[in-house]
């Protein structure tokens, strides 16, 4: 590693994000009976497929227009429309939700035009979203792909009243968490849409059968009513807002902007939304719950209040993770995201400084390559982060708590959420676990406890 | 009974435009269509040109590998192999000059130009790989240019890989587009001459889970060196000595047998095939290789080798054999040299292979595999998931040797899997990697979770 200078400016050196296709690959499996559609070459949709696989540990299945010279030369239309055709004849899903890649985005295929000239069976659509991986980040990919339901498939029916219901857009967070915000949702006795929904889709069973289209998913008719919807919760500034905006704009459904709810101020914000729009009572299991993770919180302060910790990821994770450490009286040092977006810096600065916190850095499209320079001029205690950071938890020696995506090197956390009351409980399970871990494997003798 | 595809009904191989690529030995004599480009809505396993030279690529542990495009290519790339290293670490870094729109407007070049300054005055690497990915062939960045302006500007190798993946959508012409760079990189400058000696080039072998240091002690103790390795755990000063080997073993015939013809050409070294999967496989290309030499001490040596290695593993080999004989076993490989490996490894644990498929095989692989199945096996080209799932069951299959995609859809089906992918973590050549492999084989189609499973499902 260089010596003296720290900063580069070219490029990225090991990076924390990736490209937007697969966060509209992603999303695109949370609608039910959806085939994901790669319209580009086919290295992208493997890439994109093996490591939505390698994260979830499921099977995950998308076409691809399978794109090569010719096509690089002529356009994609004529590929995308056999694979239309194909898609439908063979898989025989209910929609097909197209997503570019940067070829195709080069080369500038026109979507819209191909896929109004496409042979589209009865009752069956196709949806696309542009995702030029040479801007934003997966998650604007993801945001890409979700704003794409609503303008192709929300609508309004006039001679209705509202439904008293919400419209839940969860962000680009694991199937377990999409879980847990149902479960407090309609705990709390309201009714709901949330989309994309990947829950019984990317955490489904074995069941020694294979399905294509596993059960779950938000169907294209309840994708459809969510015009009818009296709310919308867009849970993540990057990942929701943009459809949250487009189905007020386009179906008037007023739009709550909220954090996904990582930590106990973010899902107490949820829960409280939720309470004052449809009247709704607490139920007494979730106030149980918040008190347990206060008296948690007071029964492991001592773990880690103080020490530092950098956290890394995707921003609608990262925000509310740092909110919730500060909460803990844990220090975060340095902050990143990949994902552009100087709100971003505004935003955690703001919640870190509040916090009477003056020596921190937060970046929005930094690299790794960045917070190990950091981290080598001054430590921190702990990482948080998805897998990729395990290169620095090792040669720096310090613990790492896997949170976000990808995670390629650790199984069960697609199931295990981190959102709600129940996620705090894990969080601090782990951050704290972590610390005492450490401080058991590297303390003298005299000092290694029973009782910690 | 026959399973349908929990697809299309009625569609017995799922997509009939696909029915040449999927033959059943013994029953249909027609010639399986391997090199036919995927079909547009398929759902493809196949890989991209720009991975398949990254993978070749990769295992150069002290060069910097610079993946010219949008971030994503580099990303799904990053340390994906089980490749080890002895000292550097720097291949396990990521770069990318992570291109955005402006870039993709007004072109790349001055990008590249700076990203390689910035990593080769920080790194101080002894030589600099660039990837084109798609994006860059589209817009038609000189990549050749700008690096042989860094390589003049720092004095290093600074070499273009030529790895657009919409150039084919087959691996095999990024095997060839790295094998170009590696010819490259070695090449003498003028004036330089690289001494002969005894040693020898292993070609194709990327030292997952440490192989390559496994074979390399066989071959030690039986009195040849090896030069380099192309390319697990080599370095590029290493790399630069291979001109004066005095032979060529080639493992991965896919990704080398082209570098190993030019070698010949270039440098007149002559290659033989070998093949360290298996314990069969191993003691004969050990015999083979001591046969070049000729030398009677190395002949006598290789003999006392594979007699002790034998009495060792037989037994335990033995061992599992008893566990698994008559199991049914299907493999899905990316190159026909692994299938044909596995096969041979699954007949000699007892296992009937009733499956069979790769990625990239050639017309003339296809014929050996078929070679060595009995009748009745499905042997299929550039297989989707919808086939595989249904050959799995139509075969009823009890484990699946295959890669990580594979891994999760075998599973789901209630059957075990081994990896026998790029990123594949077990060492598993040589003997002590057939029994590792007799091991995974054994864990995985034995394991006592599928009983719960068939409980689960029965209905307890
Ligand atoms: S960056 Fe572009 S070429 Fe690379 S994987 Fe993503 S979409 Fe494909």
């Amino acid at each position: 590693m260089p010596e003296g200078e720290v900063v580069h400016t070219a490029g990225k050196i090991n990076p924390v994000k990736t490209c937007q296709p697969i966060g509209a690959m992603y999303a695109a499996l949370g609608i039910h009976r959806c085939l994901p559609h790669s319209h580009g070459s086919q290295g992208c949709c493997a890439y994109h497929r093996m490591h939505l696989t390698r994260h979830f540990r499921d099977p995950v299945l998308a076409s691809t227009s399978s794109f090569t010279e010719g096509a690089s030369v002529f356009g994609g239309a004529a590929n995308l429309k056999t694979a239309i055709k194909n898609v439908f004849e063979i898989y025989k899903p209910d929609i097909i939700a197209v997503h570019t890649t940067c070829l195709s985005e080069t080369i500038g295929d026109d979507l819209p035009t191909i896929i109004k000239q496409s042979e589209v069976p009865e009752g069956k659509v196709v949806i696309h979203a542009n995702t030029p991986s040479y801007q934003g980040s997966h998650i604007t990919g993801f945001s890409n792909m979700v704003k794409a339901m609503v303008t192709y498939l929300a609508a309004r029916d006039e001679e209705t009243i509202r439904k008293k219901r919400v419209n839940i857009i969860p962000g680009f967070v694991n199937p377990s968490d999409m879980r847990e915000i149902k479960r407090i949702t309609s705990s709390l006795g309201v009714d709901m849409i949330m989309f994309p929904d990947t829950t019984n889709v990317l955490d489904s069973p074995l069941t020694a059968k294979y399905d294509m289209y596993p059960e779950g998913g938000t169907t294209v008719e309840e994708i459809r009513d969510t015009g009818n919807s009296r709310l919308t919760l867009a849970l993540g500034a990057w990942s929701s807002n943009a459809a949250g905006a487009a189905l007020m704009e386009k179906c008037g459904v007023p739009c709550v902007p909220l954090k996904v709810p990582i930590g106990l101020k973010a899902t107490d914000d949820l829960i409280m939304t939720l309470k004052e729009k449809f009247d709704a009572v607490v139920p007494d299991d979730l106030t149980l719950e918040r008190g347990q993770v206060v008296d948690t919180l007071i029964d492991t302060h001592f773990h880690y209040q103080g020490k530092k910790v950098a956290i890394y990821g995707d921003p609608d994770i990262v925000v509310p993770l740092v909110e919730f450490v500060l909460t803990m009286g844990m220090i975060p040092k340095y902050v990143i995201t990949g994902t552009p977006g100087k709100a971003f810096e505004e935003q955690v600065g703001a919640m870190i400084e509040e916090a009477g916190i003056e020596d921190y850095i937060v970046k929005a499209e930094g690299d790794l390559f960045d917070l190990h320079q950091w981290i080598k001029e001054e430590s921190v205690d702990l990482l948080i982060g998805n897998t990729y950071g395990k290169y620095i938890a090792r040669t720096e020696d310090i613990p790492l708590v896997r949170v976000g995506f990808p995670i390629l090197d650790r199984a069960v956390h697609p199931l295990m959420p981190i959102t709600g009351y129940k996620g705090c409980l894990r969080l601090i399970e782990m951050i704290s676990n972590a610390l005492l871990e450490r401080r058991d494997r590297d303390c003298l003798d005299e000092d290694y406890e029973l009782v910690l | 009974m026959e399973h349908d595809c929990s697809l299309a009904s009625g569609s017995s191989g799922c997509i009939s435009e696909r029915q040449n690529s999927i033959i059943t030995t013994g029953k249909n004599k027609s010639r399986i269509h391997c090199a036919d480009d995927s079909l547009a809505g398929a759902v493809s396993q196949r890989a991209c040109v720009f991975c398949g030279a990254r993978v070749v690529l990769n295992p150069i542990t002290d060069a910097i590998h610079l993946v010219h495009g949008p971030i994503g290519c580099a990303t799904y790339t990053w340390d994906i192999r089980g490749s080890l290293s002895s000292d550097s670490e720097m291949y396990r870094h990521s770069f990318s000059t992570d291109l955005k729109e402006k870039d993709v407007v007004f072109g790349g070049e001055p990008k590249l130009a700076a990203c390689l300054d910035e990593v080769i005055s920080k790194y101080h690497p002894p030589a600099v790989f660039v990837y084109s990915t798609c994006v860059v062939g589209m817009i038609g960045d000189d990549i050749i240019a700008v690096c042989k302006d860094a390589s003049e500007r720092h004095g290093i190798d600074v070499i273009p890989v030529e790895s657009s993946g919409f150039l084919s959508g087959n691996k095999i012409v990024g095997y060839r587009a790295a094998a170009e760079a590696i010819m490259k990189l070695i090449r003498p400058k003028p004036g330089e001459v690289i001494e002969k000696t005894r040693k020898l080039n292993f070609l194709g072998e990327y030292n997952l889970g440490g192989e390559k240091w496994l074979i390399e002690r066989y071959l030690n103790e039986i009195g040849i060196e090896v030069n380099v390795a192309f390319t697990g755990d080599s370095t590029v000063a290493a790399l630069k000595q291979a001109p004066g080997s005095c032979l060529n073993i080639v493992q991965c015939t896919g990704s080398m047998h082209w570098v190993a013809n030019n070698l010949e050409k270039e440098y007149g070294i002559p290659y033989m095939d070998v093949n360290f999967f298996g314990a069969e496989n191993t003691a004969d290309s050990l015999r083979r290789i001591a046969a070049f030499y000729g030398d009677p001490e190395i002949i006598r040596k290789a003999e006392v080798l594979i007699e002790r290695e034998l009495a060792r593993i037989t037994p335990i080999i033995a061992g599992y054999r008893k566990k698994l004989t008559g199991k049914r076993a299907a493999i899905y490989v990316g190159g026909a040299f692994k299938a044909v490996a596995l096969i041979r490894q699954m007949k000699d644990l007892g296992m009937e292979v009733v499956v069979t498929g790769t990625q990239t095989g050639k017309q003339e692989e296809y014929e050996t595999i078929s070679g060595l199945l009995s009748e009745g096996t499905i042997v299929v080209d550039d297989a989707n998931p919808a086939e595989i799932e249904k050959f799995l069951l139509d075969m009823k299959v009890d484990v699946m040797a295959g890669g990580v995609k594979e891994r999760v859809l075998a599973y789901k089906l209630g059957i075990g899997f081994v990896d026998h992918n790029h990123d594949r973590k077990e060492c598993l050549a040589g003997f002590d990697g057939a029994v590792t492999f007799a091991r995974e084989v054994y864990i995985t189609t034995c394991s006592p979770v599928w009983k719960h499973l068939k409980e689960s499902i029965g209905g307890v």
